[in-house]
């Protein structure tokens, strides 16, 4: 008998507990009805870009529409995000380093319409983003173009292409410099295999190169995104680093899409498709231009000329014949870059 | 010699019931998951299958993986002996701190000893300064980082066998003259050994497929310091399933085969122990 009336306070508090539980249940169930839930699928650099935007379209949709919207992200290498919204990651919208990794979401079944890339103004790219050098303060090493990256004493840090979709871009970006400076894809082929020789560590990402580059001191000098070059730059209180613009290089195009499967089947087409065009729209380019892309609309990145010195650019689409063709003739397995690899060993 | 049945022995009932659970937990966790990993590498035909084995990065990377598994694995069962037996024979301030720390490695995720320890042992680090050679980025490094993530295996499965031994036969060998060394060869190694050996068995198995702590620390090099679990990683990001599936389950087949013939040898010496006594 005693051991029952000590048991009961117990029962007591578990009943409560589960009638809130419920309720807590309830209110978030109804809370989720009233309001409508975003899911960005992006890629690493851009975590700080992407929290102040979402801001920003939040704001903008409620005095649009008056209907509250919660934006989550995601971020991570670009092809392991590919990757997950594969294999049933509820993405409304996938912003990603490449086109190729947002036409991989084709890949076992059709997520995403084959047309996606036309859907939207400048081939799907809001922004978009260069291959740079980063070096240390002064240039000790007097490295201004990509041909003093082969010179004998100099260590050059860059991701590894098969597991990183900046260091794709790096590798792209030395190859177009070389065949157009020296003539044809051979001779590009040896300058980048002398590049490859030139590399004591190939990290798996974008970040763990700038990691090697900035805090271990491995190196003189880091290929990287424009972005990732000037939040280096940002964090280390630019005293000890410096950014130096090669005189060819790549445009890379970030590709931005709305994921057809997921936006049909939570019913949130209309609020995706806005946020995506919404990044065109100048408060939007503004904010890219902040957080170190080259914003599309030449009017803004004119007024930010100081920080985007002109370069020359080529883009994958004309200069290699699109993302498809690259990937099979370079990195795909057995591909010049491991062939590169094989000769250097 | 009374003949015991089984049915008295049982203390949690329900033989069905306790074998349905078991089959079922296991079925959900190892074996399904481990069946699917099959299924994807059948999609490769078997000339692709053949071609990845003997590629030259495949063969390399599954080289420097198992030498320096084998290495740590090799050398934690020295330091981990030494380890418990200061932990359970002597009595000094801050055991218990020093016995807690030896968990460590089991609950730090493994990335993040990975970048401590590559930013200690790189050139410009506090301890990589002082020596000639790199240690960092070439297979020193990655054996250090194996030692750290397999160091409480060897430690924890011996520390429960050296805690039983009976202090008595240490004694009455002392008594009839033999020497520490003897002491040690001949009544506290056999005794000792097959938990010995599984721990080894254990460290080296975790070091095969260690990935998280090793890629911050190797270089990732082809040929020179690329592991085989960044392989498979690298297959991923290529959407290459069925070849990753390949190469993990190439992976698995080596390590079934060695816990296999670790689990053989230590039935054989625990059959010899059983007959001695």
């Amino acid at each position: 008998m005693r051991y029952q009336v000590k048991k009961l306070p117990i029962v007591r508090k578990q009943y409560w507990l589960s009638i809130s539980l419920i309720l807590l249940a309830i209110c978030t169930f109804m809370g989720q009805a009233y309001s409508v839930e975003l899911l960005n699928v992006s890629y690493d650099p851009t975590r700080e870009f992407y929290k102040a935007y979402n801001q920003t379209f939040i704001e903008y949709w409620q005095q649009q529409t008056g209907e509250t919207l919660t934006i989550k992200n995601s971020h991570g290498g670009s092809g392991k995000q590919a990757r997950s919204v594969i294999d049933g990651l509820q993405a409304d919208v996938v912003t990603l380093a490449l086109a190729s990794d947002i036409d991989a979401l084709n890949r076992y079944q059709t997520n995403i319409s084959p047309e996606w890339q036309s859907r939207l103004p400048n081939n799907s790219a809001p922004y978009n983003s260069t291959i740079v050098f980063l070096v240390r303060k002064g240039n000790p090493k007097q490295i201004h173009d990509w041909s003093d990256l082969i010179k004998d004493d100099i260590e050059v840090i860059t991701p590894n292409p098969k597991t990183s979709g900046g260091a794709r871009w790096n590798f792209l970006a030395a190859w177009a410099y070389a065949r157009s400076t020296y003539g044809n894809d051979e001779q590009a082929r040896t300058f980048v295999t002398k590049l490859y020789q030139h590399v004591p560590v190939l990290d798996t990402g974008a970040r763990g190169a700038t990691i090697s580059f900035v805090q271990r001191g491995l190196g003189d000098v880091l290929i990287a995104w424009e972005n990732e070059a000037y939040l280096a730059l940002k964090e280390q209180g630019g005293d000890q680093l410096e950014i130096i613009t090669p005189s060819l290089s790549i445009l890379a195009e970030p590709t931005v899409a709305l994921v057809d499967k997921v936006v049909d089947s939570k019913g949130t087409r209309k609020q995706a498709q806005a946020y995506l065009e919404y990044l065109y729209s100048e408060p939007a380019q503004h904010i890219i231009a902040q957080h170190f892309y080259r914003p599309v609309n030449p009017e803004i990145l004119k007024q930010y000329a100081k920080q985007f010195p002109e370069i020359k650019l080529v883009t994958v689409n004309d200069y290699f014949g699109g993302w498809q063709k690259v990937q099979k003739a370079f990195f795909s397995d057995g591909a010049i870059f491991d062939a590169i690899y094989a000769e250097i060993n | 010699m009374k003949v015991v049945s089984f049915k008295q022995q049982r203390n949690i009932p329900g033989f069905n019931l306790t074998l349905g659970y078991t089959l079922t937990f296991l079925s959900l966790i190892v074996l399904i998951p481990l069946l699917g990993l099959f299924i994807y590498s059948t999609k490769l035909s078997f000339h692709e299958w053949e071609k990845l084995l003997i590629s030259k990065q495949f063969l390399l990377a599954l080289i420097l993986s198992l030498s320096t598994a084998l290495i740590s694995a090799g050398l934690n069962s020295f330091i981990g002996l030494l380890l418990a037996w200061v932990l359970v024979r002597y009595r000094f301030p801050g055991r218990k701190i020093m016995d807690i720390c030896i968990d460590i490695p089991f609950a730090l995720p493994t990335a993040v000893a990975g970048i401590a320890l590559t930013a200690i042992y790189a050139q410009n680090g506090p301890i990589g300064y002082w020596f000639s050679f790199k240690i960092a980025y070439t297979p020193i490094g990655i054996t250090l980082a194996l030692l750290f993530v397999t160091l409480p295996f060897v430690v924890r499965t011996l520390q429960p066998v050296m805690a039983d031994l009976p202090r008595e036969q240490e004694e009455a060998a002392s008594l009839l003259g033999a020497s520490p060394r003897k002491i040690f060869m001949h009544v506290i190694l056999p005794a000792i050994l097959p938990a010995w050996l599984t721990g080894f068995t254990l460290a080296f198995a975790r070091a095969i497929g260690e990935y998280g702590s090793v890629v911050f620390i190797a270089g990732n090099i082809p040929f020179k310091t690329e592991i085989l679990p960044l392989l498979i990683v690298s297959k991923l990001d290529q959407y290459a399933y069925d070849a990753a599936a390949a190469i993990g389950i190439t992976m698995l087949l080596i390590a079934f085969i060695l816990l296999f013939l670790m689990n053989t040898l230590q039935r054989r010496l625990n059959r010899n122990i059983n007959k001695n006594n």
